[in-house]
């Protein structure tokens, strides 16, 4: 199939726009799986258009999930009054957003007042190209792959381009010319930049113990879903336990959303960075925050959760049920886990700043590295024995959160009681414990 | 060098480089030109892919783009938060400026016209070969492990140096 189709491209490609080889992505080889290339193109393009068009419903349906979830946490009602149950709430509140006037103030920078929301929702929707949706699907005798593109380097792409978002939330902060956006800018990126660090370094013991096949590179999402097979219990969350639970704070951290979003605390910044803005351009922050909860969930669906995989679920059917069953079984767990975002934000309150510091670097960070050094270890020692991995990472991680809590109990700087200055050193001595 | 969308690619990333580069020394405003060097990091980002260094690229867009320039701009947010601050260039600096440009561009202009013969990787129908394998390989398989070694205790030293620096001072 390939051979023929390279002749056909060979015979009449030079002179072509779409020559052989322009498409072969640039980020490595891309794993064509003999597709010819009108098919790769088309049905490139027809994922691309599917995915970016469910990510975009997929915000409408969250700001209706979470108000209506919301609600009955608090024991409410909720939108329920546009359509049946309020389902049409997200698109009046669209429309009003798109009809109210575009407020640009007087005293802002205007270019990157202008470009901020952008540079925050492009990121969101650049991620999910390259999460896998689900197995693969056969339509006219070829195998198409659910991922938009599957390159080599999928989870630093992911790391990179998540690493982008921080600039629209700095930017927007800094052209609105406004201080209580510049302490929401300045208090989110350095909570951003805290938490990358977590980020990435949670999902290195996942890469070591990802089997790929020949030719198959580790750090590609298919592959890494690939290869935690069918059962529960060979999904990375239960063998990384401790680093599937600081990779998801890092990800609520890395979203701004409670109890993270010290950068929008309405009680004390207005509304953060995005004090200044209205109508679309806010509707725009508002947008790419959903879709980062989206596109998170389904990263850690894929890295932790078994992505498309359920007890062999997704193998049941003719080749076209089957995929449509994978990205049903895809879909089902990020919506779980888009739930436990919503549950989440009414069951803890927000972190004081240092709190939120303390927690990044003195806890989650070593949990992080100990659980690279754990398993590196017991992967060589054990011959990849994954239950002794699983309870191993467990108890170093306990043993480092015990030992990292003592040594804080233990150099709690001495209260200093100066009656003139007390309330400023309360406040210092809570900033360094 | 016939066209393929690749080229156009190419000289997209080289322009957008090379413009958003321009800019950087250009304005006034030391946001905008950090906003410029952005762009500029991630066309070099965009570069790299062309020299089929993936692993690079990737890690550019990490480190210069997601973590330096970020710190930069919060270094900057952190000084002052006005937006009229302006970048104030001495002739002293633009001169020393200029001498080290042209020493650059001579340089370059000196590899350029000491290669026998230019071949494009995009264009020569290799397929691109993943890097990240081979990188990590030769770092720690011996060939390049002590420079390795070497960067990662200096990291290290310049870590605990920037925390004991930033410390306050612990009263007695």
């Amino acid at each position: 199939m390939m051979a023929a189709c390279d002749n056909v491209a060979s015979g009449s490609g030079k002179t072509m726009f779409f020559a052989e080889g322009a498409l072969s992505n640039p980020l490595g080889p891309y794993r064509r799986m003999g597709l010819p290339l009108n098919v790769l193109l088309l049905s490139s393009i027809v994922k691309i258009l599917i995915i970016a068009h469910l990510l975009l419903i997929g915000v409408m349906a969250m700001i209706w999930a979470e108000r209506r979830i919301s609600g009955w946490m608090q024991d409410r009602l909720g939108p329920n009054r546009v359509g049946f149950q309020g389902l049409l709430q997200p698109i009046a509140d669209g429309i009003k957003f798109l009809l109210k006037e575009d407020l640009i103030p007087n005293h802002v920078d205007k270019p990157l007042y202008v470009l901020a929301p952008a540079m925050l929702l492009i990121p969101a929707m650049l991620t999910i190209a390259v999460v896998p949706f689900g197995g693969s699907i056969e339509i006219a005798g070829h195998t198409i792959p659910l991922q938009i593109a599957d390159i080599n380097i999928g989870i630093l792409y992911i790391l990179a381009i998540t690493s982008l978002g921080v600039y629209g939330v700095v930017l927007g902060a800094w052209a609105s010319n406004n201080k209580y956006s510049l302490l929401g800018g300045l208090r989110s990126s350095a909570q951003m930049i805290s938490y990358e660090l977590t980020l990435g370094l949670a999902i290195i013991g996942v890469l070591m113990l990802t089997v790929v096949e020949q030719g198959g590179s580790a750090l590609s999402l298919r592959e890494i879903a690939k290869s935690q097979g069918k059962n529960l219990w060979n999904w990375n969350f239960l063998i990384h336990f401790p680093a599937f639970l600081a990779f998801t704070t890092a990800m609520f951290a890395e979203t701004n959303r409670l109890p993270f979003d010290l950068a929008e605390a309405e009680q004390e910044l207005v509304a953060g960075y995005h004090t200044e803005y209205s109508s679309m351009k806010f509707a725009m922050f508002f947008m790419a925050e959903y879709m980062n909860m989206i596109v998170g969930s389904a990263v850690t669906v894929t890295l932790f959760l078994g992505g498309w995989h359920f007890f062999g679920l997704e193998n049941v059917g003719g080749p076209i049920l089957s995929g449509l069953i994978s990205f049903g079984i895809f879909f089902a767990k990020t919506a779980i886990f888009l739930f436990v975002f919503i549950w989440v934000r009414w069951t803890l309150p927000r972190f004081r700043y240092d709190q939120l510091m303390n927690l990044g670097w003195k806890f989650l960070l070593p949990v992080a590295l100990s659980s690279i050094v754990v398993t590196g270890f017991l992967w060589v020692t054990t011959d990849g024995n994954k239950l002794l991995i699983g309870i191993g990472n467990v108890v170093a991680a306990f043993i480092v959160i015990s030992v990292v809590g003592g040594l804080l109990v233990m150099n709690k700087p001495p209260e200093v009681s100066t009656p003139e200055i007390a309330g400023l050193d309360t406040l210092e001595s809570e900033g360094s414990s | 060098m016939e066209f393929t969308l690749k080229t156009l690619i190419f000289y997209g990333f080289a322009l957008l480089t090379v413009a958003s580069g321009i800019v950087v020394v250009t304005v006034r405003n030391i946001v905008h030109a950090a906003f410029s060097l952005m762009v500029t990091l991630f066309g070099v980002a965009g570069l790299y892919v062309f020299l089929q260094a993936d692993f690079l690229a990737a890690t550019q867009v990490i480190v210069y783009v997601g973590g330096i320039l970020v710190l930069i701009l919060f270094g900057v947010m952190m000084t002052s938060g006005r937006l009229e601050m302006r970048i104030h260039i001495e002739r002293g600096q633009l001169l020393l400026g200029a001498v080290v440009a042209i020493a650059l561009l001579m340089l370059l202009l000196a590899v350029i016209a000491n290669t026998p013969q230019w071949k494009n990787v995009a264009d020569d129908g290799t397929q691109l070969q993943p890097t990240t394998e081979s990188i990590g390989t030769l770092i720690l398989n011996g060939q390049f492990l002590l420079p390795f070694e070497v960067v990662s205790v200096l990291l290290l030293v310049a870590l605990i140096g920037a925390a004991l620096i930033s410390r306050k001072e612990v009263r007695e």
